[in-house]
This record gives structure tokens, sequence and C-alpha cells, in this order.
């Protein structure tokens, strides 16, 4: 694929308490950056009016099914699609209120950046403490927070300021680095698209200016790695009779590049070999970048299955059976000790039993607190006995490495999202200051 | 030499060449749905990068209204000679004939799909039926998951989905259910466009700009033909249009456009301020919840 200007890709979430104005934030972004097209629009119009309202609500350009306009609130995740120039961005838009950790969590996974808004003369409430504590846990790279309804105090630089210190302060103690604040108001359109000319005490980016210059999230300082999806040997059903003999193991770079001639291991067998070449739809390819989905040959006539996992040498992931790990857990039926449960890490799939609950977080504290269980939108600590070893990686250092869901197998449903704990704190007693992952 | 991917495209295109692989290799009986339609042949086209230098390993199923285009049932044969796949029909018109499906008073066919492609899933018990939906298309869609659980009826609860986590999907599902996989859930049309032109895809020629015999109906052109005549005032014209989308030939509208070929779609495309649906579909103008209501039955 070629001739095109490159423009990157960068994969947001937001996130609020109810009646900050989050829908309109997203509706004001959509709409200015002329993301929104006249029958869209004419819509929203039409519906504004008949609810009699005084302007046009672009909180409504957001809300999908007929129960979420009937009612007025947001029940499920919506993505959102807007470009620049310069990026392409999809916005994963996370309700406030019907099962904020869960919606949020599932934002947060994939996000390279969350932007979560507070009301400026509300200032920072519980749920923002949470909405930051889950970004933190989620290792999100960069959180925005969007002080909104600016327009609400007269355009107060220090009412501002103090909520903006405020907020800085929790996040810089969580552990969150790359934290932006700025002043907003969704409904006006300050500083969302186009820089306000109300606040001279702000000389900052708008939210998209800012929102143009982020980081794309990578993984940085992991080796190569490769989760076999699944084995191409095509035989004598090849589109061409020069590839009757061929085998390939398909699957996507997780983290890491791929080079022809590098020496690998495949896991958990502990087999080394050498990357023979990399296919990608009858293109030979030098080398492929994390995201990458491809097709590798390996030098030797060794036997790769899916769930196995092809690795660079030095820095391999040891196979494990046991899991010390966070879980965010998603389903209504509450996680009891003793638990049968499916791992999914990766390509792989293993039969597994929540040994013991440790603890629960309070999120409020970010402090953990003794569990028996965990219910719906909780977040606590587990140890996972494994049928087979899995390759886990510290998610501090891997996102794509240290996560995994439990699967319930009669239901077969997602149960919970699960963060891998680094190492060093592995088997340790449970101790405050190690709680977070 | 080249790495990949760089751009947006690229990633797109990892990504759904992922969601395909994972699909496959987790669920036994897969199908895609191919219409002849820009979607389904970006999706189809993914499909052959994914499992280079085999084949695509499933058929595809393609819902028949009865009404659809000629150039494009043209199309999809040629398609399915060249690729060496295997093609199921699903025919309305099969149902019409045999009173299982009523003929709608407005002649509309789309929302006749439902069933007939539920009894072919279940007839071949399909576990896993790749779709060409976009979460661009329609505030409903914008709901959907990459890997979407139905019931043994078919029904999407848009209120009950599961979490999507990472890039961790979760395609298990109890016997007699099934999932919808969506590949290109994260494209717009603007992706699918610049990604036919990218990888110089083949469509049926109608998306290009031609001169067509249409009527004005509801602020819609409809071409004139077979299943769509035009009614006592509607006054036939020949303009030079072409068509954003493709559906059933009664409910399908065209647009005017002089975009002869593929880069000037693109700019067509960047530059038009009204959507795909909002254009060319009657089916979507029913109501406001018109898909969603169509998607919790169990159409596509």
């Amino acid at each position: 694929m070629g001739t095109r200007e490159a423009t990157s890709l960068l994969r947001l979430a937001t996130a609020g308490s109810v009646d900050d104005g989050k829908s309109t934030l997203v509706g004001r972004l959509l709409h200015d950056s002329k993301s929104v097209l006249a029958d869209q629009l004419a819509v929203v119009e039409r519906v504004s009016k008949a609810k009699g309202l005084g302007h046009v609500d672009l909180a409504l350009l957001t809300d999908g099914l007929r129960a979420e306009r009937e009612q007025g609130i947001t029940i499920d995740v919506a993505y959102r699609y807007f470009a620049t120039p310069r990026r392409t961005f999809i916005l994963a838009d996370c309700p406030g209120h019907v099962q904020y950790t869960r919606n949020t969590v599932t934002g947060s996974s994939t996000a390279d950046a969350l932007v979560l808004l507070v009301d400026v003369r509300k200032g920072v409430l519980e749920q923002t403490r949470r909405h930051l504590a889950v970004a933190a846990l989620l290792r999100v790279p960069s959180v925005v927070i969007a002080v909104n309804k600016i327009d609400l105090v007269e355009y107060d630089g220090a009412a501002y300021a103090a909520i903006a210190e405020e907020l800085a302060a929790i996040a810089t103690g969580l552990g969150i680095t790359d934290v932006h604040t700025l002043p907003v108001s969704a409904l006006t359109g300050d500083n969302i698209v186009n820089r306000s000319e109300q606040m001279p005490w702000y000389d900052g980016p708008s939210l998209l200016e800012l929102l143009e210059e982020l980081p794309v999230a990578s993984d940085p300082g992991v080796g190569f790695r490769f989760p076999v999806q699944l084995t191409l040997r095509p035989q004598e059903a090849a589109r061409d009779p020069r590839y009757v003999e061929y085998r390939g193991y398909a699957g996507r770079v997780s983290t890491g590049t791929a080079r022809v001639g590098q020496e690998v291991v495949v896991l958990p067998e502990g087999v080394h070999t050498h990357i023979a070449g990399i296919d990608f739809a009858g293109v030979e390819l030098e080398e492929a970048v994390t995201g990458a989905s491809i097709t590798l040959r390996l030098a030797d006539d060794v036997d790769v299955a899916r769930g196995e996992l092809i690795s660079s040498v030095a820095d391999a992931p040891a196979p494990v059976t046991e899991l010390d790990a966070m879980v965010c857990w998603l389903a209504e039926k509450p996680l009891l000790p003793g638990s049968r449960v499916l791992v999914k890490h990766g390509t792989r799939t293993v039969q597994a039993r929540v040994a013991e609950i440790l603890a629960k977080l309070d999120l409020d504290r970010m402090a953990p607190e003794e569990a028996d269980q965990l219910a719906l939108n909780d977040i606590g600590r587990v140890r996972v006995r494994l049928a087979a070893p899995v390759l886990a990686e510290d998610y501090t250092v891997s996102r794509r490495g240290g996560s995994f869901l439990l699967i319930d197998p009669q239901t077969q449903g997602t149960l919970a999202a699960g963060m891998i704990r680094g190492h060093e704190v592995f088997g340790n007693d449970f101790v405050a200051d190690s709680w977070s992952i | 030499m080249r790495t990949a991917p760089v751009n947006h495209l690229e990633v797109l295109e990892a990504e759904g060449i992922h969601i395909i692989r994972e699909a496959v290799a987790e669920l036994e009986r897969p199908v895609l749905l191919f219409s002849g339609g820009k979607d389904s042949v970006v999706l189809l086209h993914l499909a052959a990068k994914a499992f280079w230098p085999g084949p695509v390993p499933f058929p595809l199923l393609h819902v028949d209204t009865g009404h659809n285009f000629p150039e494009v049932l043209a199309y999809r044969d040629a398609v399915i000679e060249k690729l060496g796949l295997r093609l199921i029909v699903a025919s309305v018109q099969d149902y019409i004939d045999d009173g299982r499906l009523l003929e709608r008073p407005d002649g509309t066919r789309n929302p006749l799909q439902t069933q007939p492609l539920l009894d072919a899933i279940a007839e071949y018990r399909f576990d896993a039926v790749f779709g060409g939906g976009r979460r661009d298309e329609e505030k409903a869609r914008a709901k959907e998951r990459v890997v979407s659980l139905r019931d043994e009826f078919g029904q999407w609860d848009p209120r009950n989905q599961r979490p999507e986590l990472w890039d961790l999907y979760n395609p298990r599902h109890r016997p007699g259910e099934h999932v919808r996989v969506f590949p290109i859930s994260n494209w717009t049309e603007l992706d699918v466009w610049h990604y036919i032109a990218a990888e110089n895809i083949e469509l049926p020629e109608l998306y290009y700009a031609h001169d067509r015999e249409v009527f004005d109906r509801d602020g819609m052109w409809l071409a004139v033909g077979p299943y769509s005549e035009p009614r006592g005032n509607e006054l036939v014209r020949t303009l030079q249009v072409r068509y954003r989308t493709v559906g059933d030939m009664s409910c399908t509208g065209a647009v005017e456009s002089d975009a002869a070929d593929v880069a000037a779609v693109l700019v067509e495309v960047a530059a038009t301020r009204i959507t795909e649906r909002g254009a060319t579909r009657a089916d979507d103008r029913l109501t406001e919840a018109a898909m969603e209501d169509r998607k919790k039955e169990g159409y596509f």
C-alpha cells in the first residue's frame, strides 16, 4: 500500500461523571472538526426542537440506541471516528453512570489517551478519582483533563487553576506521567477545536490541537513477541503450485520488531531457530514492526501451533503456571475463590482456577481492603492457578504481553479483564505500597 | 523492503487481518457475507491476504433479495470464479414464492433478508459470520462489538454485550448461538475508498459515474428497472450518477456524480456532507431506530 499521505492513528477513550457534558463534548469535537454530516445534524436539530430545547443538543449525536434517547442516558461504549489532516482518531465514548468502571476499563484498555471531563463548578468528585485510578491501573499512556463549563463561571482563571492543580497532583500521585489539563466549554466550543478568545490567562493548545500532538502508545523496552494465531500449510490447496510445500506461522507482532535472520525461541517448548522469511500476502519483507499482521517462516523444521509464542531470545518471558494479577470483574455473577475459569492470554487459552482473592481495591483511597469475593465493577488482586503454562509478562512493561481475559467455561462469556503483576512483587505477601501494578 | 504498519490505513488493515485469523482459529464453521458491495469486497480482500498462499478457508453467503442490480450479480460470480470460492445463495425470492415471507406493501425487500440469513446460518451450522459492517455507518452500529454474540434466535442484545478488551476477542459461545464478526468495524467510508485505491481493488462498475435512467422518489434517485418502476407522477430522467452503497434496487438510491474513477470518488467522498446511508438507503429512513430494530432481529 503506498502513495497515500501518512497519517497516524490515535485511540482515545472519554470518561466523566453524570451531567459533566461529556456527550456534548464529543458532539462538539465531531461537529467542529466537520465530522458530522448534514443529514445527521438535521436529525439532531429536529429532535432538539421537538424536545423544546433552545439550542441544538449535540449530545444527541452520540446516543445510538432507542432506550438511550428515551431515557436521556448513554448505555454502552460507542465508537466514533474523526480525522484531521494530520491524524485519524478512534474515540471510545464511555458512559459515565451505568457500570462506569466496566465501561472505562473497556475503553482504556486500547486507548493511547484518556480524555477526562470535570465540571469546573463541582471540582474533583469521587468518580473523577476513580476514573484516574482506572487510567493509572490500565496504563493509559496520556491523560487529558478537560475542565468543562468554564463559561458558567465567567471564564474564571482562578477557579480553573485550583482544580487543575488538584487533579494534576492526584494523577501524578497515581503514577500517571503524561498529564495535560485545559479549560473548555463543550457547549460554546471554547478550546475544543479552536482556541478560546475568552481566556487570555490560558495560552495553551485547544483540545484537538493537543490530541494531534500526543504520542501514540508503544511498549518501549520489550523485545520481539509473536503469538502464533494459525499455521498456514496450504498443501495442494495452494493458489499457486509453488507454495504446496509452504509452511508459515500467521500472527500479529505484539511488541518489538521481527527481522529476517534473527534468532528466536519458540515458547513454551524453548526450541531455538531463526526467522527465515517474513511474508505479507505474497510480498517478502525484511522486517515487520509492532502491530503488523504477517506470516513468519522459520529456518528449522520445528512444529509450532496456535497458542505458542515466537520471541526474541535475550529477554524471552518465562512460562508460569500461576499468575499474580489485578482483575476488573465485569460479570453480574460475583467471583468466589476456587472458581473455575478459562484464561485467554495472547492466542493461548488455558483452564484455570482462581485460587485466592488477595484483596479488593478501594478506588477512593487507592488502597487494599480484605474481600472474600469480587462483585461487578470491583477491582481486586487474585492468584490464579493454570492447568498449562502461559508466557506471562509484567503489564507495566507490556500492555499486550501482560493482559488477559477470564472467561466463563459454561456460559463462554467474558468475566474479567486481567493484568499481570510484575515479577518483582510476585509472591510477596500483600503490602499496601506494592498494591498498584 | 518495507516495514508495516506505518500509516493509519496499514494499522486498520493489520487489525482486520488479525480479527479474521482469530475467528477462523477459534471457531469451526465460518462464512463471509458477500453482496458485491464495496465493504464486503474489502473484507474478502483482507481474508485473501490473511491466508495467503492458501485459499480463503470458508465459503461466501449472499442473501439475494431478488432485486439486485444485474451487474453486481455478474461481478459477484466473477470474483467467486477468480478466487475459486464456494458461494451459497439464500434467496428471498424463494421465500416469497412459497409463502414463507410476504412482500411488503412498499416493495422494499431489505428487511426480508433476516429470515433467509438466519435459516442459512442454522442449516449450515455456521458459527462465525463475517460481515462488512462499519461503526461509522449508523448509530446503532456504533455500539456494536467487533465480535458480537447472537443467541439461538439470531438476536442482538445491545444492552448485554460482552466487554471487548485490548485485542483479546472472545468468540466462544454455546451450541446454537453464533457470533457475527466485523473486521472492518473501525474503518470509515473514506478509509474504505482509500484502501480500494491503494490496493487497486476492482468494484462493480455502478460505484463509478455512468448515465442511468432514474426517477425521484422521496428525494432519492431510484433506477428504472424491473423492480423499481416509476409511479404516476414520478418523472424519468437520464442523469450521470453513481452508487455510494449497493443493495436492493428498489430502495437504494443513486447520487448525481461525475466521479468516474477511484481518485475522483475519493475527492467526492472527502467533500460530501451527507452520510452514505442517509443519501442512499430508503430502509434506514423508515424510523430513527430502523437499523437498531433490524439488527436486534438478526439482520447484518
